[in-house]
């Protein structure tokens, strides 16, 4: 603790010294980057709940005609493309990028202006994809967006072409990400962080990281195809054609299946933080828990047809699958028991972070053993395509992914404001938010297993499901008023919450250390580290801090990367025109763009 | 996969069935549910699902359980200890691994047998009904007795039944779950010379009834509207149906439905539709022979009464969106509107009702 308040006296400027739109728009910070993420992703997160609560007003009630199949169509797509590419990664991203390079003592990320590409090219493409509800045509093929009902002859007008456009930048968005968090882990850590010394989240970061590179390209090739099949006339998907509309089964899923655990590992590293922070003891099982993670990522890669169980492939690759899917419960489990171990004989403190860390354990459980339902493939025959995996995957991704989340951002909102988040607040935010939860997605296994299929605008009176679903729809009307709560605590606190240190939580890992919020250059003196707790080994003997460094290099702000952000939306944008040359004018931006980044004096 | 098991295990399948019962006993009411199958196809996978309910359902209420312990027992108190810096136990680490790899092991054995069991290759004597899967209606073909009808997939219990599933557009899911599980219906490649995209369901349906089913796989816009049921009968109903089928009754002379019967045959509706032993030969459009016969219009849409029919023929895009058919004044699936006046409209509701087998 000694050290951190003698650093905390090195500091003379916050990164909020520099203001104006003009300094957000051209910043290289990781920090700033990481608030923009968030608050991008935040507002996607309104826009994606305002279209959940469209789709359950819509199924409170039998035969209802609140709004028609077309409207319907669209905002259950887009609901789920939002959540998925526009919410759960970028907010995932946002902590990525505002708490990694502290977690390991850097000043920044390896390729700062990457990074500010990688935002803008996300921001950029979320909006292009809503901006088609402007035009009343917003997306509707589902999020999946199964061949052919995709393909040209299906599917005319602009409502496809947005989403494989939009899904198209967003994909470049994540492998930037990915590449620029790889190198930072590797090669900034702070001397001592060894591998195995570095925080959970951080190791779940290059986990995630890896998969976003490898994965990515995957949905690219798919989308690809499909651009060439709905412009160029191509029939790579279309059977009249020779094509063969599994193939985009195939590589959707490839992708597919490694892109839930990007979107559920970085919440895995969150709750792995929260839980011992507030049990005041470390984590249990450190190494497993690595390395279950990484095994999760290894043999992620090879059970997406356990998606496509309904789609005859045949016994072999059914049992393949099935059995593969089965293995990856196993370290799944592991991590959930550990997280119990981390708990046991601990001093639980139940702040907002933990109780919704420990609202993960009790319904990401759940949503596991759904999964192992699903795994057994003859029974999944009765399940796929219906509620209870509507049920199964918002329990994984809802009560994983986002209820993770929350727990992350109450445990770091302090870090990044300095000021805390009104746990009077938060504790409503979470209990209305958690029941509210479970009651929106529990009935659905029994909706599902009652014979309602997804995606159905309306279902009739006979199938008996009016009341489950009435259930259902008061479950999201009570979350929708958890996160009206959420809201008005994130902006009253971020001017009135309570002032705090450098360490509210008494946490053991880096980015404790230093202020809150951070100065610019996060660290005055690069800390060295020798042990996986820093914070808390450190309590016995102190070493004198060395002298703060005379000068510290950071990144000048930059606009290119703004400038070739919009020369890609204009080349996919462009492609709207039909015209085969117009992309070419984001084409030539793009280049121009390059070239003054890359002789951009200062980086 | 039972008849294999021994005899004095079998007192197990009551405690596998269990939870399974505690939902039927509830599920009186719903005529879509995947617990009351009637078939050996939906009984295997009932099996399989409650196996897998029991080996997991325990490890979730464990977590649970010790969830709510930990959470009650090592809440901070004032004054409490200062917790034990435990960083791990080898030990119990390699339980919670071991344990549940043993379970998978345990679920994932008869996961695999009945993968195997439930794709095998359907006995000869199965009777063969092609699947086709239509925006937004289902077409079953019976090209043993030469009969093909629509939504409503007439079987006979007791026999196997070799479902041979395709579609002539996107990729639908024929699912009617209490004769069990799913399975895609996949656009066949139009080309010579390719390995077509059939998948295959067999089963034996063991008693008579109606079951209810609908698409399962999103295929655009009235995807919540392409239904059907199924129509299970006896073996000698089953036989008398295709009869039937294959020579329906013509209306008495001089009432309205003989009438309907000419400006039926008169009508662009026979470029579409097929009515046995009249001149309408269209393939497009749901094969209306025993029309009469059937519980609803426009693959589920409405209940088949005389009034929902002619509101059907008037107006089918603005009973179910997108409907491929053309109105009486409002065009559709790419086809003029009809021209049919409401004195036609009436006489034509009253010669389909009047195809029926009269039982």
């Amino acid at each position: 603790m000694a050290i951190t308040k003698a650093r905390a006296a090195t500091v003379t400027a916050g990164p909020h010294a520099r203001g104006g739109i003009w300094s957000w728009i051209t910043t290289v910070d990781h920090k700033r980057i990481g608030i923009l993420y968030g608050t991008s992703a935040l507002v996607f997160f309104l826009v994606g709940g305002l279209e959940a609560l469209l789709i359950r007003a819509q199924l409170a009630r039998p035969e209802n005609g609140f709004v028609g199949p077309e409207t319907y169509n669209q905002l259950f797509t887009m609901h789920g493309t939002t959540m998925v590419f526009l919410v759960a990664m970028p907010a995932a991203v946002a902590f990525f990028n505002y708490i990694v390079p502290l977690q390991i003592g850097a000043r920044d990320v390896a390729f700062p202006r990457l990074n500010a590409l990688s935002y803008w090219v996300f921001l950029f493409g979320g909006l292009f994809m809503n901006s088609s509800f402007l035009l009343g045509q917003a997306p509707n093929g589902g999020w999946t967006g199964y061949v052919p009902l995709t393909g040209p002859r299906f599917a005319p007008g602009l409502h496809i072409d947005f989403w494989v456009l939009g899904l198209s930048m967003l994909g470049i968005s994540s492998i930037l990400g990915g590449v620029n968090f790889i190198t930072t882990i590797i090669n900034l850590r702070a001397p001592g962080m060894r591998l195995m010394r570095m925080p959970l989240f951080t190791w779940m970061t290059l986990v995630t990281s890896f998969l976003l590179v490898t994965a990515m390209p995957v949905i690219a090739v798919a989308l690809i195809l499909l651009i060439f099949d709905r412009f160029f006339g191509t029939s790579f998907y279309a059977p009249a054609g020779g094509g063969d509309p599994v193939l985009w089964q195939h590589l959707f899923w490839m992708f597919g299946h490694p892109e839930v655990y990007i979107l559920i590992l970085p919440a895995f590293g969150m709750v792995s933080e929260v839980i011992p922070t507030f049990s005041r003891k470390p984590l249990f099982g450190y190494a497993i828990m690595v390395y279950s993670g990484i095994l999760i990522g290894f043999i992620g890669w090879g059970v997406w047809s356990h998606h496509m169980f309904a789609t005859g492939l045949g016994p072999i690759a059914d049992a393949f699958f099935a059995i593969a899917t089965m293995i990856i419960a196993i370290p799944t489990g592991v991590k959930i028991f550990n997280w119990l171990a981390t708990m046991w004989g601990g001093s639980l403190r139940f702040s907002t972070a933990m109780l919704f860390a420990i609202g993960v354990i009790a319904s990401f459980t759940i949503g596991g053993i759904s999964g192992i339902m699903h795994s057994a493939a003859p029974a999944d025959l009765q399940q796929h395509d219906t509620y209870f995996v509507v049920a199964h995957f918002h329990y994984t991704i809802f009560g994983g992914t986002i209820l993770g989340t929350f727990a992350g951002i109450y445990y770091w909102f302090p870090k990044m404001t300095g000021r805390l988040l009104d746990e009077r607040l938060g504790k409503w935010h979470f209990w209305l938010m958690f029941l509210g939860f479970h009651l929106t997605f529990f009935p659905m296994h029994w909706i599902g297993l009652l014979g309602m299929p997804r995606r159905i605008f309306t279902y009739y009176d006979e199938l008996g499901l009016g009341s489950l679903n009435l259930l259902a729809t008061i479950g999201a009307f009570t979350q929708g008023v958890a996160v009206v709560l959420f809201l008005w605590n994130l902006l009253r606190s971020r001017r009135h919450g309570v002032v705090v240190g450098p360490n509210p939580w008494n946490a053991a890992t880096l980015e404790w250390s230093i202020p809150s919020p951070p100065p610019e250059y996060n660290f005055a003196v690069i800390p060295e580290v020798h042990s996986r707790e820093p914070l808390w080994e450190r309590r016995e003997a102190t070493p004198a801090p060395p002298a703060p460094e005379p000068a510290i290099h950071l990144p000048p702000p930059s606009h290119w990367p703004i400038v070739v952000a919009f020369g890609v939306l204009l080349t996919f944008g462009l492609f709207l025109a039909n015209v085969w040359w117009v992309p070419l004018g984001g084409v030539a931006l793009v280049a121009f763009g390059v070239m003054n980044w890359a002789f951009e004096p200062g980086h | 996969m039972s008849a294999r098991k021994p005899e004095k295990l079998r007192f197990l399948r009551v405690f596998r069935a269990a939870p399974l019962a505690a939902l039927i006993a509830c599920s009186g009411e719903y005529p879509q549910t995947t617990f009351r199958t009637v078939t050996d196809f939906g009984q295997s996978l009932n099996d399989l699902f409650g196996r897998v309910f029991w080996w997991t359902i325990p490890i979730l209420v464990l977590v649970e359980v010790v969830l709510l312990f930990v959470v009650i027992r090592y809440r901070r108190r004032p004054g409490g200890p200062t917790p034990k810096p435990v960083h791990g136990h080898t030990g119990l680490e390699m339980l919670w691994t071991l344990i549940p790899a043993l379970i998978v092991v345990a679920i994932a054995v008869p996961t695999v047998q009945t993968i195997f069991a439930t794709q095998r290759r359907a006995p000869d004597e199965a009777l063969m009904v092609e699947v086709v899967g239509h925006q937004w209606w289902w077409e079953f073909r019976y090209p043993e007795q030469g009969v093909v009808t629509a939504s409503e997939l007439h079987l006979p219990a007791g026999r196997p039944v070799h479902l041979q599933l395709r579609s002539v557009d996107v990729i639908h899911s024929f699912w009617i779950p209490r004769l069990g599980g799913k399975r895609d219906t996949n656009p066949r490649p139009a080309r010579e010379g390719q390995r077509p995209k059939l998948n295959h369901l067999t089963f034996t349906v063991s008693q008579p009834g109606s079951y209810l089913g609908q698409c399962a796989e999103f295929c655009g816009l009235s995807h919540a509207i392409m239904r059907m049921r199924a129509v299970v009968h006896t073996p000698e109903q089953f036989e008398a149906w295709a009869q039937r089928m294959q020579a329906p009754p013509a209306p008495p002379a001089g009432t309205l439905a003989e009438r309907g019967r000419e400006v039926f045959l008169r009508s662009p509706c026979i470029a579409c539709h097929t009515v046995e032993g009249t001149t309408a030969r269209g393939v497009i459009g749901p094969n209306l022979t025993l029309l009469g016969d059937r519980a609803t219009v426009g693959a589920g849409a409405l209940a088949n009464t005389p009034e929902n029919l002619a509101r059907w023929i008037r107006d089918p895009g603005g009973v179910k969106p997108g409907a491929m058919m053309p109105g009486t004044r409002a065009p559709g699936g790419g086809l003029p509107p009809t021209g049919l006046n409401d004195a036609d409209v009436e006489a034509v509701v009253a010669y389909l009702l009047s195809l029926r087998s009269g039982e």
